[in-house]
């Protein structure tokens, strides 16, 4: 094997410039690729981070048919005190999966400067729960907030941006909240305006935040009560896995109706940016199905040229006694060998580009998140998975033309000029 | 006993429509450590001959038997054993690979083909390439050699496997007249050296004359045979 590649190395070094290029296009297509997946996913992941950790957490708790109703903020599917113990039993249970969690009830209400009313959707939390579940919320608020684990007293409400400018709030104003609680019956509430938050993607967004003793108060909720579980990971990169456990274990917990209590979502399920994901994941498969044309392309081309000036070298060796099989090493070695050199130093340059930007620091704005900084990054399964593809399409493309080389007849071959 | 046997050889080849008989009823036999030429004008059927005792092509009809065995039906891989194992190949064109050095060149079937081990190989190129006079080149790749020294690489290269029998069709065509007769000579001195039998074509009267028996071929068919006096 050893003197098969020696010979395999020695013959791509022959034709020096014609697999110089071929090596050059390889690498190009492999730099392309690094480069791509290790801005794209940093960024992917960037927005996905912004997402769960300021906003949905990694998975999300309801009680069956609450996430299919969320639009009208049902209060009617509530999850009771027994439901929060049991709850509560689970995430403990797991606590080396999870880092953190949430209650939350999330209800909508009208909103009064007492000139102006405007309807509002509110997330009613207990701060510190809230702040380890979603630790990036907080840097949406804006003004100082000397306690983080404080951000929302009672007696006080974070309003959206849109609707403070709209109803010409600011901190410390007076407002007042009036919902229906899931008697129907309707209660008001007074609340001073403490803080303004930011939207991720704009400023659309009506949610804004509550004290959930606030709320218990406004919507006439005895005891314990939620709506929403937000969940925050350990390892986001365990999602799945922690998904399924927790499926599993809250399907042990049913209603009256025997069908299961709670229901269970990822925060792809629930966001839309999860198809922006999926948008980046497909563009990284083609991108990474460009590589494997220009590979296939280039390496069957250059072997195919190499098969048919060697015709005359081919009949000698054959006519010498070399098996068919060890012709068909010979060339399979060589597009191999391209493949490997190739896939080594397109990896070294694609990392190394992927260090040169970040030490370049490039700084770019997305929707109201300003100044982000592009942090790159891949890992070493997506370098080990870009390096097989290569050098398999390298392997499969030189294929053909070593199977003609092994099926040529030493006596055709030898009259060939 | 004969080392090449051919019985009622005929070989016909189809060019278009057109089928062309390139042997017509040959019958042949060559007994071990001669050193025999097949002499006649281009298309005579030298090399169609040398190709089916090298087992290189299939007859139409006929056997060929080499070594006492019947060539006739190998598959692709049988033939390249067979090759590899009894039989060396010298070319018009050298035909070295260009990528491997003198010693390289002579190694080639002693690693690829049959496997011998590294001490018994370097003994064994050594000795060859001593015995053709180039072993002051090994290091040297076949474009830095001159025609006759590539020449004498491809005889090295026939030998180091201890074949019973070499097969040179036209070795000397790409060569000028002092090489031709030294690479003849040489063949000659090896034949008598290592009890090989050579079988060379050549279109040359004067190299011709250096084998012991020369089978004169026209049209496809042996017109004559001939032993010259040592």
């Amino acid at each position: 094997m050893k003197n098969i590649f020696k010979i395999a190395i020695r013959n791509l070094l022959r034709y020096k410039r014609r697999t110089l290029m071929t090596s050059l296009l390889i690498v190009i297509g492999i730099v392309l690729v690094i480069v791509f997946s290790g801005v794209s996913v940093s960024f992917k992941s960037m927005m996905i981070g912004s997402i769960t950790d300021s906003m949905l957490g990694h998975l999300q708790i309801h009680k069956k048919g609450y996430v299919s109703s969320i639009d009208n903020l049902p209060l009617h599917l509530n999850i009771n005190e027994k439901g929060i113990k049991q709850l509560d039993k689970i995430l403990e249970k797991h606590g080396d999966a999870i880092e953190a969690y949430s209650y939350r009830i999330k209800f909508g209400a009208m909103l009064s400067n007492f000139q102006e009313t405007t309807n509002i959707r509110l997330t009613a939390v207990e701060p510190q729960m809230e702040n380890a579940a979603c630790p990036q919320l907080v840097k949406r608020i804006k003004g100082d907030i000397q306690d983080v684990n404080k951000f929302i007293e009672q007696g006080k409400i974070i309003l959206p941006e849109n609707i403070a400018k709209g109803l010409k709030l600011k901190g410390g104003d007076e407002v007042v909240l009036v919902a229906n609680n899931k008697d129907g019956s309707v209660n008001g509430l007074s609340l001073k305006v403490s803080n303004i938050i930011e939207g991720i993607m704009g400023p659309s967004g009506r949610d804004g935040f509550v004290h959930i003793d606030d709320a218990k108060i406004l919507l006439r909720i005895h005891g314990n009560e939620i709506n929403e579980v937000s969940i925050r990971l350990k390892n986001p990169g365990h999602l799945d896995r922690t998904n399924n456990l927790l499926t599993d274990e809250l399907s042990q917990f049913t209603n009256k109706q025997d069908k299961p209590a709670f229901e269970l979502h990822t925060w792809a399920d629930l966001s839309p940016f999860s198809p922006i994901a999926a948008i980046v994941d497909l563009l990284i498969i083609t991108v990474k199905m460009v590589l494997i044309a220009i590979v296939l392309i280039s390496i069957l081309n250059v072997m195919m040229m190499s098969v048919y000036e060697r015709v005359s070298e081919i009949g000698a060796i054959s006519a010498i006694g070399t098996l068919p099989s060890k012709i068909l090493w010979l060339f399979m070695a060589e597009g191999f060998s391209l493949g490997v050199i190739s896939t080594i130093v397109g990896n070294v340059i694609g990392v190394l580009t992927l260090f040169l930007i970040n030490l370049a620091e490039f700084h770019f704005s997305f929707s109201r998140m300003k100044n982000i900084q592009l942090e790159t990054s891949i890992s070493p399964s997506d370098l080990i998975s870009v390096s097989l593809i290569v050098i398999i399409i390298a392997v499969i493309s030189s294929l053909q033309p070593a199977l003609k080389a092994s099926k040529m007849q030493p006596v055709d071959a030898l009259r060939h000029v | 006993m004969s080392l090449v046997q051919l019985k009622q050889i005929s070989k016909n080849y189809q060019m278009g429509e057109l089928s062309v008989q390139a042997l017509k009823d040959i019958e042949l036999e060559i007994s071990e450590q001669s050193f025999v030429s097949f002499v006649g004008p281009s298309g005579s059927g030298k090399t169609t001959l040398l190709n089916l005792i090298g087992c290189l092509d299939k007859p139409s009809s006929g056997n060929v038997f080499v070594n006492g065995t019947l060539v006739n039906n190998f598959s692709n891989k049988t033939a390249a054993q067979f090759r590899g194992e009894h039989l060396g190949f010298i070319f018009q064109n050298f035909n070295l690979l260009p990528v491997l050095t003198a010693y390289e060149n002579v190694e080639y079937p002693l690693i690829m083909v049959q496997n011998i081990p590294g001490a018994e190989r370097k003994e064994r190129i050594m000795h060859y390439l001593d015995a053709v006079g180039i072993a002051d080149q090994k290091d040297k790749f076949p474009s830095q050699l001159s025609g006759g020294q590539k020449q004498r690489v491809a005889v090295a290269r026939a030998l180091v496997t201890d074949p019973k029998l070499v097969l040179a069709d036209e070795p000397t065509a790409n060569l000028d007249h002092a090489s031709a007769f030294k690479i003849i000579e040489l063949m000659r001195q090896m034949q008598r050296d290592f009890k090989t039998t050579f079988i060379f074509s050549t279109h040359d009267p004067k190299i011709v004359k250096e084998a012991e028996i020369i089978y004169t071929l026209e049209d496809g068919k042996i017109m004559d045979k001939e032993i010259v006096a040592a």
